[in-house]
């Protein structure tokens, strides 16, 4: 009784939502630091440059910027049902942008306005990532340690193997990519966007092998990104 | 010998560190539905809850499978905090791949674990900070990331990542990626026109990063053993390889 008399009256954008999404993060982010500094000393320990080092950074922050744009474009989409902190949360750790969408439009579909149907859509989104968050903390350092086997036994078919792996994952998304084509011509809207980046990347390793301008190399894949998205406002307008 | 046993626990501790984090990590996520709970003093609607089991059991299958495919790709530090940071196909795995390529390391190896811990670790922060402005100024920036005009470039994002990462490592392995890159355009072209929309590839793709992954290992086992590949290294130059690693790895630790 005296519980139900303390509590909140219902705010999806409470303050003190606000609040632990930011302290949970806070976390998160204290791990990444914590990763990054101590492969920054490893990595100088085992003889890494130091410049190779900060230039990694660096690709990475710019790498990153685009996509991190898009996972934005996520949580404004998702907060006129759910808010902002549970989006804000959500898609800050594991999970995706379709996983919480449909989960969340699954459980309930329309804007959320009462508190029952609010934790229960924030459980549903939270239980879908539990093997997500827990399996690698099994299976990790089993996983690690067989590659380890595969490459201290047969070094070259190691690295095929590490190819293969990549391979296998951007074959998959390339396919992804042509996942549309039967629904007319907006379906091939994906496909010519794929090309457009494809083609900004061919230009980029043509400029770099004829100019010699290494640079080049460092921002060629966040520039295909930039462009292909982009390329994507008129193709979508002539084909959408 | 010293040199080997500063190695393992280097290792032993990334594993030992990654698991604490990933506790605290996942009990903190966790906890949300369960502080609002408390915060409005309610509970769970079971019944509603109820009609979200069935994706909660399809992503967990997928989590369990793109935790065995992303794995060997992030190395130890990187699985850590890649699987607590999320978004893994669309920014994480990519990030660090091309972050390794560019700095020239071997896949698979501890200067390769290093750029790949970093790059997820950056990647993180960026993204984290990213967020936390646009969320602060969200009422600005509503108008211009809801815009309509804008909405395509920000539904391509995939796209447009796939398309340059394709050109330059189909074209450094084009041997290993003809067999898997024609199945899963038949696949997913195929798909396409039986359903008569794009609406089945949002979640084939979930199973066909692995299908793909395992096609492209069993395809390159079949070749590497036929020779299409290169010579086989045998047991001699094998060892030769290792001892010249570990002398290597020894200076550099002095």
């Amino acid at each position: 009784m005296i519980y139900q008399i303390n509590a909140a009256e219902f705010n999806k954008n409470a303050p003190i939502l606000y609040a632990i999404v930011a302290i949970i993060l806070a976390v998160v982010v204290a791990q990444a630091v914590f990763f990054l500094v101590r492969a920054y000393r490893r990595g100088v320990k085992i003889g890494m440059s130091k410049a190779v080092l900060n230039k990694t950074m660096l690709r990475a922050a710019v790498f990153t910027i685009a996509p991190a744009v898009a996972i934005l474009v996520g949580i404004v989409a998702l907060s006129q049902k759910l808010g902002i902190p549970l989006p804000w949360l959500r898609l800050s750790v594991i999970g995706s942008f379709s996983y919480e969408t449909i989960a969340a439009e699954a459980v309930y579909p329309g804007i959320v306005e009462d508190a029952t149907i609010y934790v229960t859509v924030a459980l549903v989104m939270t239980c879908g990532m539990l093997v997500s968050m827990f399996l690698p903390l099994i299976t990790g350092k089993k996983i690690q340690r067989g590659l380890m086997h595969i490459r201290q036994k047969d070094k070259k078919w190691g690295e095929i193997f590490m190819n293969a792996l990549f391979l296998g994952m951007i074959s998959a998304f390339l396919g992804y990519v042509f996942g549309d084509v039967g629904e007319g011509a907006s379906g091939w809207i994906p496909v010519l966007v794929f090309l457009v980046s494809a083609l900004v990347m061919a230009l980029c390793g043509l400029l770099l092998k004829v100019t010699k301008w290494r640079w080049i190399n460092d921002y060629a894949l966040p520039f295909c990104i930039i462009v292909g998205m982009a390329a994507a406002v008129p193709i979508t307008m002539l084909l959408g | 010998m010293k040199n080997n046993t500063t190695l393992r626990s280097f290792d032993d501790n990334t594993h030992l560190y990654g698991r604490i984090w990933g506790v605290v990590a996942a009990v903190l996520i966790l906890s949300y539905p369960f502080i609002c709970m408390a915060i409005f003093g309610v509970g769970v609607n079971w019944k509603v809850f109820a009609s979200g089991i069935s994706i909660i059991v399809m992503y967990c299958a997928v989590g369990a499978v793109e935790t065995f495919t992303y794995t060997p790709m992030l190395g130890s530090g990187g699985t850590y905090l890649g699987f607590v940071t999320g978004n893994l196909s669309n920014l994480k795995v990519p990030c660090a791949l091309n972050c390794m390529d560019q700095a020239g390391v071997e896949k698979g190896t501890e200067e390769a674990e290093v750029i790949s811990t970093i790059s997820i670790a950056v990647s993180s922060i960026v993204t984290m900070i990213i967020l936390v402005l646009g969320v602060v100024l969200i009422s600005f920036l509503t108008p211009v990331l809801e815009n309509e005009s804008l909405a395509p470039a920000f539904d391509n994002v995939l796209p447009a990542l796939f398309g340059g990462m394709a050109v330059v490592y189909i074209s450094r392995n084009w041997k290993i990626s003809i067999i898997p890159c024609v199945l899963m355009l038949l696949v997913f072209i195929i798909s396409s026109y039986v359903t008569g929309s794009g609406e089945l590839s949002g979640t084939l793709i979930g199973v066909m990063v692995p299908v793909g992954v395992i096609v492209t290992l069993a395809s390159s086992r079949y070749m590497y053993k036929k020779g299409w590949l290169g010579g086989q290294e045998t047991p001699a130059e094998q060892q030769q390889e290792n001892a010249q690693e570990e002398n290597s790895d020894g200076e550099a630790q002095k």
